[in-house]
């Protein structure tokens, strides 16, 4: 039997053979609907988180609640794996709650998203010009007005491309729910590899689908960041 | 609360603003009446920027009190922000929103403060701009404007609200040289009108012509204070004095 013949036979055992390709396309399912819905928790808790960071909101002479809980979070969230957090969430904080294993693989990866989208959403506020704030204030507006309608609509433009490569490292990086339980793309692999003692398609083939989907959004990505230069008329 | 005649719109009392350990205002006791204009000269750190800036709390003071139409505006309940409706202020770098147009820039304040609603403001917004000649720019984004016309949309951003006093700082320092004439002209409409302006400037021969008195500021201290032609011609401190032999 020829190489590529032993190939042939070789993928069609483990990826054809007992449907396993809907297993790998349900995993697929199962990834990307983890990741889109952490990345939404994590853009709207890491925006509070970041509003939280930049709080003048003052106890005493030197002290800013906000800041120091909006920080403590950021840092224990960096300081630690997210497997570790993953774990913890469900061996732990939910282990005596009745949600699913979905649900919370999604909570956990949007409290983990937060924390790196609120430095992002924080650097892309500080980005803007501080006469925009000034011009606001100046004008009679409050701070939450000026922060809504001159600084936040400016800083969009700027934090997007960062927000799009934390989507996708979001994406990589749920590769890890197996490790509850959960049959994502990582785990259908896996799980394809224990039965058929195959390593070589199975892994393969998991990794070539994230590279497809990463390239795709990638491009999509890219395209939307075009058009949002466009609308502004910035040259960068 | 102090006592203030009518006439004067606002007032400092031993303003004095620290950044730190520096001591940029070391208490300025100033008045400034309805209609009047006053402008503020100096090299530079000399705290003159930072004067103007506190006048409408941008610039927290450290110290002293400032009243404007009667109120303490540096006391703690005092509404800074309600305040700031009847200030307006002009900066060195425009500060246009750039991502909105000429009349969304001019009225957005205006209508978010319920100062008026939105049909007045543009009708108010486009009274102006037919004025100085840029009716034409209204649906246009502030890249699309030379720095002269940036700067002139900006004061007639403040103008949008009503003012009782027009704040300058440094309004011409940013311009290329060929646009500082048209955004002087727009401020000395504004002096024609009877508008009550501080303005800070390096514009000599705008100071002279415009200024109804003139602040020669130096290391935090109002040094010297007189009519124009009386500070130009003849200014009594020898520090007034080397300033003006450097810059006339």
């Amino acid at each position: 039997m020829g190489f590529f013949e032993q190939l042939a036979r070789d993928f069609q055992f483990n990826i054809i053979d007992g449907d396993r390709y809907l297993m790998l396309v349900r995993g697929l399912g199962t990834t990307v609907l983890i990741a889109m819905c952490a990345a939404i928790i994590g853009i709207v808790l890491g925006s509070v988180i970041a509003l939280m960071r930049l709080s003048t909101w003052r106890m005493g002479k030197t002290f800013y609640p906000l800041r120091a809980i909006s920080s403590f979070y950021v840092d224990v969230i960096r300081g630690t794996p997210m497997v570790v957090q993953l774990m913890i969430m469900y061996y732990v904080i939910l282990a005596s709650s009745s949600l699913s294993k979905e649900l919370i693989a999604i909570i956990s990866f949007g409290l983990n998203s937060a924390a790196y989208t609120s430095e992002i959403v924080r650097g892309g506020i500080l980005a803007v010009d501080k006469g925009q704030t000034e011009a606001g204030r100046s004008l009679g507006l409050s701070s939450a007005q000026t922060m809504m309608l001159v600084v936040l609509p400016q800083s969009v433009r700027i934090v997007i491309p960062s927000l799009f490569n934390e989507f996708i490292m979001l994406l990589k990086e749920t590769s890890v729910v197996g490790f509850i339980g959960l049959a994502d793309l990582t785990k259908a692999g896996d799980f394809i590899r224990s039965r058929t003692f195959s390593a070589f398609f199975p892994l393969m083939t998991v990794a070539v689908m994230y590279f497809v989907i990463v390239s795709l959004l990638t491009r999509v990505f890219g395209r939307v960041e075009r058009r949002l230069r466009k609308g502004d008329g910035r040259t960068a | 609360m102090a006592e203030q005649p009518d006439n004067v719109l606002i007032e400092t009392i031993g303003l004095e603003k620290h950044f730190d350990s520096l001591h940029v205002l070391r208490g300025i006791d100033q008045q400034v009446k309805r209609g009047e204009k006053v402008v503020v000269i100096g090299p530079s750190g000399s705290g003159k920027s930072t004067f103007l800036r506190c006048l409408n709390r941008l610039e927290e003071p450290t110290g002293g009190q400032i009243l404007f139409e009667g109120v303490d505006i540096t006391a703690k309940h005092s509404d800074i922000n309600r305040i700031r409706r009847k200030m307006g202020m002009v900066f060195q770098q425009f500060n246009l929103f750039p991502h909105m147009t000429v009349l969304r820039n001019m009225t957005l304040a205006p209508v978010r403060l319920k100062v008026m609603s939105q049909e007045q403001a543009e009708e108010k917004a486009m009274g102006l701009l037919t004025r100085i000649g840029l009716k034409d720019k209204a649906t246009q984004y502030p890249r699309a404007l030379s720095g002269g016309q940036q700067q002139r949309i900006a004061i007639l951003r403040a103008l949008n609200m009503n003012p009782d006093i027009m704040l300058f700082d440094e309004p011409t320092s940013a311009l290329d040289p060929e646009m500082v004439g048209e955004v002087l002209d727009l401020m000395r409409q504004l002096v024609n009108d009877g508008m009550t302006m501080v303005v800070v400037t390096h514009e000599m021969g705008f100071a002279r012509e415009v200024g109804d008195r003139i602040l020669f500021m130096d290391e935090g201290v109002i040094v010297e204070e007189a009519p124009p032609a009386q500070l130009f011609s003849n200014p009594q401190k020898e520090r007034t004095k080397r300033f003006l032999e450097k810059v006339l």
